[in-house]
């Protein structure tokens, strides 16, 4: 949308200006894309169609690739590399993975590098995504990347075959949509809770069709990996790409990083990352506000992620929802997850506990799980309560720091990095009927494991959930 | 890719709002590095009484007989009716495979979400919006019609009925062009190959970072 005094542009505007190669006449242009990353579920269709084309990447450099999705994160299992992935179709995938990255000579994090993680985690923090970059994947979740004022969003194999080929994508512009969240958050009160009440609020398709910028004060004050948290939802609510505005929290978190800018270019990147900020006066196709001394800690009860209330609620009732397609969506939620209406949330009997993933993975996560569980234990009705951090540099940081040895000593599972159970395609799964506290980022019916039920949380509502065996206010701990 | 001009064909219905692609395509099916043979596992959580394995022959597992695709008077069906938000989720290609693979070459629905709706056109499926009332009468007569069949027209960018009432579509210029005429993008963009190297050009000048750091490592 054009803004009023038509030299006002939004942070989305910007971005999209910056990369466009070319406007056609038909309303779709072609925009360039910086970085690609690479993993090893949606690229060997890209990669093998390629090949029968007969054609080669577009930039090479331009693309970072490691295996996350299947990996298995037992610390045996994962022992002896590729070679030990006990499942062979996993196996597989992984190989043909890194038979592609070998072929074509792409930068590749393997299964037992250090650097190897969850891809969404391992670009911001190698340096790879940078702000001001477009960045695809993939992967849903590459709207996490927009945490760095980058326009970062999920595309589908054929468009990962499309940017290898032509380093760019046919698109549309996107509308603009801005996310207001004002105020302090409270002590207890993480990013997770925050993005989860924005879905609640405008629903999982609110976002469908719009770029959405997070602004306010409490994005200000929220870390980098805060932000990630945020973003990386984007998606759930219906928005391709979520982010940020480049600040000085922004500029710190990637100085240093393998792949940010050499000394004799920083000058000049921080001076570029600084104008992508919206411009006052800019307008917004559509504004949500929010108060962040309002949001409490939330946890999902149903299988969309719009379905959340704060951890004091009940369960709601389908018979005080209008909408017929919503109420039965309702209803069948109430039957999938095994919960009637009414139920306090902290009464919900827990299985198991997931804290990991692209959403909640990363040092921050770590330590808000490790400082609830310290001197606590896991409650003895927990079957398995695990821990994966997002990538082998934070399981090494979090080690460095002596966290693994709090959550052990806990009763939780310290585990090898990778996407595990947030979906489930390696053998860390939901039982047929288990209810989990997950830091994940959605709770489809099936999403864990088959028949499993996904609580939607954040890591220091998760611990505090595996340390009492059901949902607690996890403020009342951290007083 | 296939085109995709005219369709007339039988109809089914997925009378639920916000289906997600793990709904579609469960992930231990996403192991494949094929493109084909995700059919017999579309929807496989809601078709199937039992969990499904990769690889695994599908003709002797427990069918749900509840789940409309398993009624007879769906089989072979090629357009799917859908509700809000069709689509959710991952961005798993996965998704409009299965579709196509178990035989369907239009989902229509009151809305999608962008990037399954996006993937769908790079597979010759086409993802038509309609309003929500449409949608609701193509409910009511689909229930009320063993054998109900939509005729669509891509060109004219209709959806008729077997009674006459006709229903017309947006469809975006580009993807109708190259649906209409089963081109790869690829190929296309392709031919705009000096642009994007100018592209390169000017911007190697203005932000040198972005290019070789992952080079060099």
């Amino acid at each position: 949308m054009a803004s009023k005094d038509g030299i006002s542009k939004t942070l989305y505007d910007k971005l999209w200006e910056a990369h466009l190669v070319k406007a056609r006449e038909d309303g779709s242009a072609l925009i360039y894309i910086d970085r690609h990353i690479v993993h090893e579920v949606t690229s060997p269709q890209a990669f093998e169609g390629l090949r029968l084309a007969g054609r080669t990447p577009w930039r090479v450099d331009s693309i970072v690739a490691t295996p996350d999705h299947n990996v298995p994160t037992s610390v045996t299992e994962r022992a002896s590399g590729v070679a030990g992935i006990e499942d062979p179709v996993s196996r597989i995938q992984v190989q043909t993975l890194d038979d592609n990255c070998d072929e074509f000579g792409i930068l590749e994090f393997k299964i037992n590098d250090q650097r190897q993680g969850i891809v969404h985690v391992i670009g911001p923090e190698s340096g790879a995504c940078l702000p001001g970059m477009t960045i695809v994947c993939g992967d849903s979740h590459t709207a996490t990347n927009g945490a760095l004022g980058a326009l970062a969003h999920g595309i589908g194999t054929s468009e990962v075959e499309h940017v290898l080929a032509t380093q760019c994508l046919v698109a549309k512009k996107m509308k603009n949509m801005l996310v207001r969240v004002d105020g302090k958050l409270g002590v207890g009160v993480t990013p997770k809770d925050v993005v989860l009440a924005i879905i609640a609020k405008i629903g999982t398709a609110g976002g469908t069709g719009y770029a959405i910028e997070f602004g306010g004060q409490v994005f200000r004050d929220m870390s980098m990996e805060g932000r990630m948290t945020v973003c990386n939802m984007a998606i759930e609510a219906g928005a391709r790409a979520g982010m940020v505005a480049v600040d000085d929290i922004t500029i710190d978190y990637v100085k240093g990083r393998t792949f940010a800018p050499n000394e004799a270019q920083w000058d000049e990147a921080v001076a570029y990352w600084k104008t992508l900020v919206t411009d006052e006066g800019a307008e917004f196709d559509q504004v949500v506000t929010l108060s962040g001394d309002e949001i409490e800690p939330q946890v999902s009860w149903g299988t969309s992620p719009e379905m959340v209330v704060p951890v004091g609620d009940t369960v709601p009732n389908p018979e005080g929802e209008a909408d017929t397609t919503k109420r039965s969506g309702m209803a069948r939620a109430l039957a999938y997850m095994g919960l009637s209406a009414g139920q306090k949330i902290t009464d919900i009997h827990l299985d198991r506990v997931f804290i990991g993933s692209c959403t909640n993975s990363r040092i921050e996560d770590i330590r808000a799980a490790a400082e609830v569980a310290r001197g606590r234990k896991v409650a003895d009705s927990i079957k398995e309560a695990m821990v994966v951090p997002g990538s082998g540099i934070v399981k090494a940081q979090a080690e460095a720091e002596g966290l693994d040895k709090v959550l052990v000593e806990a009763g939780f599972e310290w585990r090898e990095p990778g996407c595990s159970m947030c979906l489930a395609m390696n053998a860390d799964k939901l039982g047929n009927g288990e209810h989990c506290a997950s830091t994940s980022n959605r709770n489809f019916e099936g999403r864990q494991g088959y028949g499993g039920r996904t609580h939607l949380v954040s890591p220091a509502m998760a611990a505090a959930a595996a340390i009492a065996g059901h949902f607690v206010d996890v403020r009342q701990w951290l007083k | 890719m296939k085109a995709f001009t005219q369709l007339s064909g039988i109809v089914a219905p997925m009378d639920r709002a916000n289906v997600d692609t793990d709904m579609i395509i469960p992930k231990n099916f996403l192991k494949s590095i094929k493109r084909s043979g995700f059919g017999k596992n579309l929807f496989d959580e809601l078709r199937y009484l039992d969990e499904g394995q990769p690889d695994q022959d599908c003709s002797g597992r427990p069918i749900n007989p509840e789940f409309p695709l398993n009624f007879p008077r769906y089989q072979n069906a090629q357009i799917l009716l859908a509700r809000e938000n069709f689509g959710c989720g991952s961005s798993r290609e996965h998704a409009p495979w299965a579709l196509d693979d178990y035989g369907f070459r239009c989902v229509i629905a009151p809305s999608f979400a962008d990037i399954f709706y996006n993937n769908c056109f790079k597979n010759g499926l086409l993802p038509i919006e309609l309003p929500s009332s449409a949608l609701d009468s193509l409910f009511q007569a689909l229930y009320d019609n063993e054998g109900f069949t939509l005729n669509i027209d891509l060109a004219a960018q209709t959806v008729t009925t077997p009674a006459g009432q006709v229903y017309t579509f947006e469809v975006d210029e580009f993807r109708k062009h190259c649906l209409l005429n089963g081109l790869d993008d690829i190929g296309l963009t392709l031919q705009e190959a000096d642009a994007i190297r100018e592209y390169e050009e000017r911007v190697k000048a203005q932000r040198p970072w972005l290019f070789g750091a992952t080079a060099s490592k």
